[in-house]
């Protein structure tokens, strides 16, 4: 299916996760950060283009590998992405949702 | 009938009062998979479940050949020298491979979630343990008033393992 995200026809899938990171813009970014309530600082937007660097290449997501990104550790990516970090980030990112449990 | 979405699961306060690995790592994976959802959680360790936060036996947790009908060995041979450390090991692999920390690292990464730990007030007394011993991190001692206390409020959810 299709929405409008700040003006721009996305595909997402019936949760709001975008199906095509190719159209992934910062404008849509922030649009989906605002509905998902996260601020999104400089922090926030390295820890997205980290997260969409490992979707690029195909490494599944955990919190843990979001500690040991160099980046950011584990108590930051809570108070960054509150209420469900993985989840939100990769919302935001524009890749699909997580799968894995840890 | 309410729909589920009008009742969410707001808080869950897991109860550990076991050592054998599959049971603690049962109960970190639900506590760190709850915080990974935006749902507050929080562990009383109790029992022998205090020893995944006793400093000295945290990361030499074994996994149960004898008794464990699930492990497909005659019970015999689970009770050899070395079995239960060969079990383990095997086990450890496995999961690191999930990228599943060891006991003492998830413990680092629940406490960075902010996932309240307790320790259980009568289980430490019969097992002889002060506060010393255990994990640094944790969020105190209780008496199980004191942990029901925490449970208050709607959305709470309770696990005994």
């Amino acid at each position: 299916m299709t929405t409008t995200i700040a003006g721009q026809e996305v595909s997402v899938n019936a949760e709001g996760y975008m199906t095509d990171l190719n159209q992934w813009t910062k404008e849509i970014a922030l649009e989906i950060a605002k509905a998902e309530e996260v601020n999104m600082t400089d922090k926030c937007w390295e820890v997205i283009a980290w997260i969409q660097e490992q979707y690029r290449n195909e490494n599944p997501l955990t919190i843990r590998k979001v500690g040991k990104s160099g980046i950011t550790d584990i108590k930051e990516f809570y108070e960054l992405f509150p209420n469900g970090p993985l989840k939100k980030a990769s919302k935001i990112a524009g890749i699909p949702k997580p799968v894995g449990c840890i | 009938m309410s729909e589920p979405k009008d009742a969410p699961v707001k808080k869950l306060l897991l109860i550990l009062s076991k050592a054998t690995i599959e049971n603690v790592y049962a109960c970190f994976i639900l506590a760190n998979g709850a915080r990974m959802e935006g749902i507050e959680s929080e562990i009383f360790y109790t029992f022998f479940g205090l020893e995944a936060i006793t400093k000295k036996k945290l990361n030499d947790l074994r996994v149960a050949t004898v008794g464990n009908p699930a492990m497909h060995i005659p019970t015999i041979l689970g009770g050899m020298p070395g079995m239960e450390a060969l079990a383990t090991s095997m086990m450890k692999k496995e999961m690191e491979k999930l990228d599943i920390p060891p006991v003492d690292e998830f413990l680092e990464m629940l406490t960075a979630s902010g996932c309240k730990m307790w320790a259980c007030k009568l289980a430490m007394d019969m097992f002889h343990l002060e506060k010393t011993d255990l994990y640094d991190d944790i969020d105190g001692v209780l008496t199980v008033g004191g942990f029901y206390e925490r449970a208050a409020g709607e959305g709470s959810h309770l696990m005994f393992i």
